[in-house]
């Protein structure tokens, strides 16, 4: 199980949050304008890297705020965990 | 009382010769002592035989003295019976009365009354494995402060030190230096240590899973109160792998008959258990190891003959206190065949060639034990389920850790370090680096061997290996050269896989079952690797797919017609938890029976059970199904149920469905973005029923909302979908909208909803809540009122519906619940007010043609397709929207909601049926499979008999439904056929006439 750094409530167990796939997918800003291709890039596709991944957590029996988290899909290390807002390299420490 | 101990030992051994234990095997009584297994009890009462096998019916015997016995399993007799124990492992305590099994087991199918339950605990190091090196390792971390675990499988500490008691460990006998570590751990106060526990899962993060059999050896009324078993969850900074190392048996003809057994487990037998397996005794081995049993055996007053396979013998000092101890020593041979069925009788020896074949002819040797040593596997499974890399050591000959995972350390013979003082240096080595990584530094410290010493010495250590994978036998063919003893698998079984073209690893163990049994593979695994090496060439193994743990990274195996490829050409099987097997009872705690779940009932609910409700689950609540009268079945009750709420007045609790509140002052235009159809406007007092969409534009959810002010809604989800919709307000307001004013809060607990539904619901209503103005002008459908009832409860009233009818419901505080319940039944007792359930409720509804998300959606539903254009708005955006313009979603042949009426109108059609055109069946029959696929048009989503329309009736989502509106289609179910007509999906009361009242 793993031990996610929630950056409001510290170290909790795996078990307390919820998965919300890819971070930094952003609902587009005016989705009429889009293509069908460009729509369904934005509805269907993400990124599956070997390596850092930086995600969406929520931590549904905590503090139930959404974060972000960079994950080495090989490892399930995490090496970075920052707020909704923020954006990765302002915070992420190491990797 | 032990007279017929006939085998054991006069002196040693670390059993309790004060207390004797009896033990009854298969109706017979045996006696052993308190410190012995099973095992060893049978061995020394002379008892090697066990069970026959599993498929062949061959005589089995003890092979191993631990987790890795492939032959001698027991039924435990008890409350509950438990198979498929290791007699090797099951500690003998009084009481036990064990049957023999042929390998398998059989499921106790009366309950298991035992407790067993769970702990979690967080470690700064978690040493697995008490050997020389888990002890060393996990006394030099606790020396730091560290707070550690340490996990040992056995009953006692000591790993291999328990077969070697007087060996010397820091200048005093083993037995000794364990008791003195054991004292010191024990007095440390952040170190708990675990002994009877299987660490038998390793997880991302450190994560252990660890088993602890608390209760078995513990004496009848001690056992009271105590779980028998806990699972331990334990979260380790750092990890410490001490898990040692197994012996592997040596293939030849009839390997398998009972007195062959594993050389290091006679070791054990006779040093820690003083239970002499033999009297007259051959030792064959490939390596310097089996050295030791003809030690042991030649100490113990056995006669003792060792085969060496080696031509060039044992190492130096090795063979040296052979040659002191007088030990008969032959070089180049081998056991090629063993004389007896039941027993050994006798040993046929040969000399052996290069390839393992005999060289002149065999001798037969007089004997009743064969012991046996084809080297050593170390144990690397939890090492390998976290993906740690491995690496064939043709010096080792054996697969071993590479370099261990990050945040994990390895010791001992798991790394192939086969010598006591490298193991005790090498833990030490591994605590120490464990315990600094997890922040705590070791104080001064006077001795410390490197670890890197201890690697140079570890192949000179561990002696030559020869890698003799099968010895021929005096007759040809492989039939009785047993590979996977537990699964009666022989090298011929591996020949016949390899003919039929396996060459992986991982086709070769499905194509025989080799390494499926209880014991992993731990016998068999590595021998049958070495026997591919035998039979596969170097083309052969270039052909086999990358990835095995321990595989060559680099395209390997010689070149064609060069010499035989290595083991790490292949490759071993996927190491996967558990280790060892586990109860499912452990596993489940004490999450059974009521625990197993959580139920949720409502304020209500002590009234559904006094009338006699027959209860539904829907997610963790118990919604009442319906209330049969006497007499009643299911059809009968809800017909009467229907008939009320369509006739006269019913009442339901609908206190489940989930209740969110939304404020802030941008709660409006939250909504809006959200639910197809628009909030920002709907006026403060009245209601709007919503949908709920996914970007791809499918329904997600469903409900009314009602404004409650300017800046507050509260909005109604499904029963089933309540936690799901919170969320999905939340992660919008949080990561796309965090500058819109809007908070979410779950009021599901905080109301109790009760619905009165049917034409005379306005009476019942208006008796309960005299201030209010009920009226049809005076309070308009999709309106609510805030009033205060008869009975001086604050209540919230909404005139919506759910069944078409003219109904209410009534929202209260939810400790109210009960009894403005009892009071609307008061309320409506002289017109035979009627409770109904969720089962009257899906009637009623589905004559409406109201859907269901996740009943009559699934996902690649959308508004449209369910006839609701009407809620999708034109005028604003919202999220969903733009797939609507998506090719997809305007296909003519999308699937649309639509009802099927059976021909046969008492049919009730199961839901998932399927819907076929009538030409679409050919010659098809419905027995078997069709001989082509036949098109699907869609499927039956919900079916009932309805009270009102007198007929059975469906919902279904078919292909282009609504063109199809009249058509005759037919509806394929468990090989029958039946002609359904589609029709429009609103069956009941289409013009709506009957909501008003
Ligand atoms: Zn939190």
């Amino acid at each position: 199980m793993l031990i996610i750094d929630c950056p409001n409530c510290g170290p909790r167990p795996e078990t307390e949050y919820g998965y919300g796939g890819q971070a930094h997918v952003a609902y587009p800003e005016d989705p009429h304008a889009l293509t069908d291709e460009e729509w369904a890039q934005y509805l269907f596709y993400r990124d599956n890297p070997k390596g850092d991944y930086a995600e969406r957590w929520v931590h549904s029996a905590g503090c139930r705020k959404w974060f972000n988290a960079v994950r080495d899909t090989r490892t399930y290390e995490i090496s970075a965990v920052y707020r909704t807002g923020e954006t990765r390299s302002e915070t992420q420490k190491g990797a | 009382m032990a007279a017929d101990q006939t085998r054991r030992i006069d002196a040693g051994g670390a059993i309790d010769r004060s207390t004797p234990v009896e033990l009854v095997v298969d109706g017979t009584t045996l006696t052993g002592f308190a410190g012995d297994t099973v095992a060893s009890a049978l061995v020394a009462n002379g008892r090697l035989r066990v069970g026959d096998s599993i498929y062949r019916g061959r005589p089995r015997g003890i092979l191993s003295a631990g987790v890795e016995e492939p032959n001698a399993f027991v039924l435990v007799h008890g409350d509950h019976d438990e198979s498929m124990l290791p007699a090797t492992t099951l500690e003998l305590v009084p009481g036990l009365d064990v049957r023999l099994l042929d390998g398998i087991g059989v499921l106790d199918q009366k309950p298991d009354p035992a407790e067993y339950d769970k702990m979690h605990v967080h470690a700064d190091v978690a040493v697995v494995g008490a050997g020389p090196a888990g002890l060393a390792a996990a006394r030099a971390a606790a020396a730091t402060g560290a707070r550690v675990v340490l996990l040992e499988q056995d009953f006692r500490l000591g790993g291999s030190l328990l077969a070697s008691p007087a060996e010397v460990v820091e200048g005093v006998p083993a037995a000794q230096w364990v008791e003195q570590v054991r004292a010191e751990l024990e007095a440390a106060p952040e170190v708990r240590v675990l002994i009877r526990t299987t660490a038998f899962g390793s997880y991302d993060n450190n994560h252990l899973i660890a088993v602890e059999k608390r209760a078995e050896h513990l004496d009848g009324t001690a056992r009271d109160g105590i779980p028998r078993q806990r699972i331990w969850h334990v979260t380790a900074a750092q990890v410490v792998l001490a898990t040692g190392a197994f012996e592997r048996p040596i293939v030849f003809a009839d390997n398998d008959v009972p007195g062959v057994m594993l050389a290091s487990s006679v070791t054990t037998y006779v040093r820690r258990y003083a239970a002499l397996p033999g009297r007259e005794a051959v030792v064959v081995t490939t390596n310097d190891s089996g050295y030791a049993a003809a030690h042991a055996l030649l100490e113990a007053g056995a006669s003792v003959q060792v085969l060496d396979a080696r031509d060039e013998g044992a190492s130096p000092v090795v063979a040296s206190a052979a040659q002191a101890a007088g030990l008969r020593v032959r070089t180049g041979c081998a056991v090629v065949g063993i004389d007896g069925d039941a027993s050994v009788e006798g040993a046929w020896v040969a000399r052996i060639d290069a390839e393992g074949a005999l060289v002149g002819d065999a001798e037969r040797v007089v004997c009743d034990l064969v012991a046996v040593s084809g080297g050593w596997t170390p144990n690397v499974s939890l090492h390998s389920q976290r993906q740690g890399a491995l690496h064939w050591d043709d010096d080792l000959a054996g697969f071993v850790p590479t370099a261990a995972v990050r945040n994990q350390h390895l010791a001992g013979a798991v790394r192939g370090t086969y010598w006591t003082d490298g193991c005790r240096a090498e833990g030490d080595a591994a605590g120490v680096a464990a315990a600094s990584a997890a922040g705590f530094s070791a104080a001064s410290r006077s001795t410390v061997i490197g670890a890197d010493a201890v690697a140079e010495e570890r192949v000179a250590r561990a002696g030559r290996t020869r890698q003799l994978w099968v010895v021929e036998g005096r007759e040809g063919g492989y039939a009785t050269h047993f590979v996977d003893l537990q699964r009666d698998n022989t090298a011929a079984d591996v020949l016949r896989a390899t003919g039929a073209g396996m060459r992986s690893v991982e086709h070769v163990k499905r194509y025989t079952s080799i390494s499926t049994g209880v014991d992993q593979g731990r016998i068999g695994a590595v021998n049958t690797i070495g026997l591919l090496t035998r039979v596969l060439s170097g083309d052969d193994t270039r052909a086999i797919p990358p990835g095995q743990p321990g595989q060559d990274e680099t395209a390997s195996g010689p070149a064609a017609g060069a010499a035989r490829p290595t083991p790490g050409a292949i490759g071993n099987t996927t190491f996967r938890a558990p280790f060892t097997p586990v109860a499912f009872a452990a596993l489940a705690g004490r999450s059974r029976g009521d625990l197993f779940d959580a139920a949720r009932t409502t304020s209500i609910h002590p009234w559904h059970e006094a009338h006699g409700a027959l209860f539904e689950d829907v997610g963790q609540w118990k919604r009442p199904w319906y209330y049969p009268r006497p007499g009643e079945d299911i059809d009968a009750a809800v017909a009467r149920e229907c008939r009320a709420a369509r006739e006269g007045v019913a009442f339901m609790d609908a206190t489940t469905l989930g209740k969110i509140e939304i404020r802030g002052a941008d709660a409006g235009e939250f909504l809006n973005r959200l639910y197809t159809n628009a909030f920002k406007k709907l006026a403060v007092g009245k209601a709007r029923y919503g949908v709920m969409c996914k970007p791809d534009g499918m329904v997600f959810d469903d409900g009314v909302v009602l404004r409650l002010a300017e800046d507050r809604y509260f909005a109604t989800t499904t029963t089933g979908g309540a936690a799901r919709v919170l969320e999905w307000l939340e992660e919008w307001s949080q990561t796309e909208w965090p500058d819109l004013d809007v908070v979410c809060t779950s009021v599901t607990e905080q109301w109790s909803t009760i619905a009165v539904v049917g034409p005379r619901s306005r009476e019942v209503i208006a008796r309960m809540a005299p201030d209010l103005d009920v009226t049809r002008e005076g309070f308009g459908f999709m309106e609510f009122r805030e009033t205060v009832l008869a009975s001086g409860i604050p209540a919230r009233i909404c005139r919506i519906t759910f069944s078409g009818e003219l109904a209410f419901e009534i929202n209260v505080p939810t400790w109210y619940g009960l009894q403005v319940w009892e009071d609307v039944a008061e309320a409506g007792a002289d017109f035979d007010i009627t409770p109904y359930g969720t089962e009257t409720m899906h009637v009623l509804r589905a004559e409406k043609a109201y859907p269901i998300v996740g009943q009559d959606t699934d996902g690649t539903v959308t508004p449209q397709d369910l006839g609701m254009s009407w809620i999708v708005s034109t005028t604003k955006d919202f999220v969903g929207n733009r797939s609507y313009s998506r090719s997809s979603h305007r296909a003519a042949d999308r699937k649309q909601l639509v009802s099927v009426l059976p021909l046969d109108r008492s049919l009730r059609l199961p839901e998932g049926a399927q819907l076929v055109e009538p030409g679409a069946l050919g010659d098809y029959t419905g027995e078997g499979l069709p001989s082509r696929p036949i098109p699907m048009l869609g499927h039956v989503t919900s079916s009932y008999h309805s009270q009102a329309l007198g007929r059975s009736f469906g919902l279904a989502l078919v292909k282009a439904g609504r063109d199809r509106i009249g058509q005759t289609l037919i509806a394929s179910f468990e090989g029958r056929f039946a002609e359904v007509e589609v029709a429009d999906a609103v069956l009941y009361d289409k013009e709506g006439a009957r909501r008003d009242g």
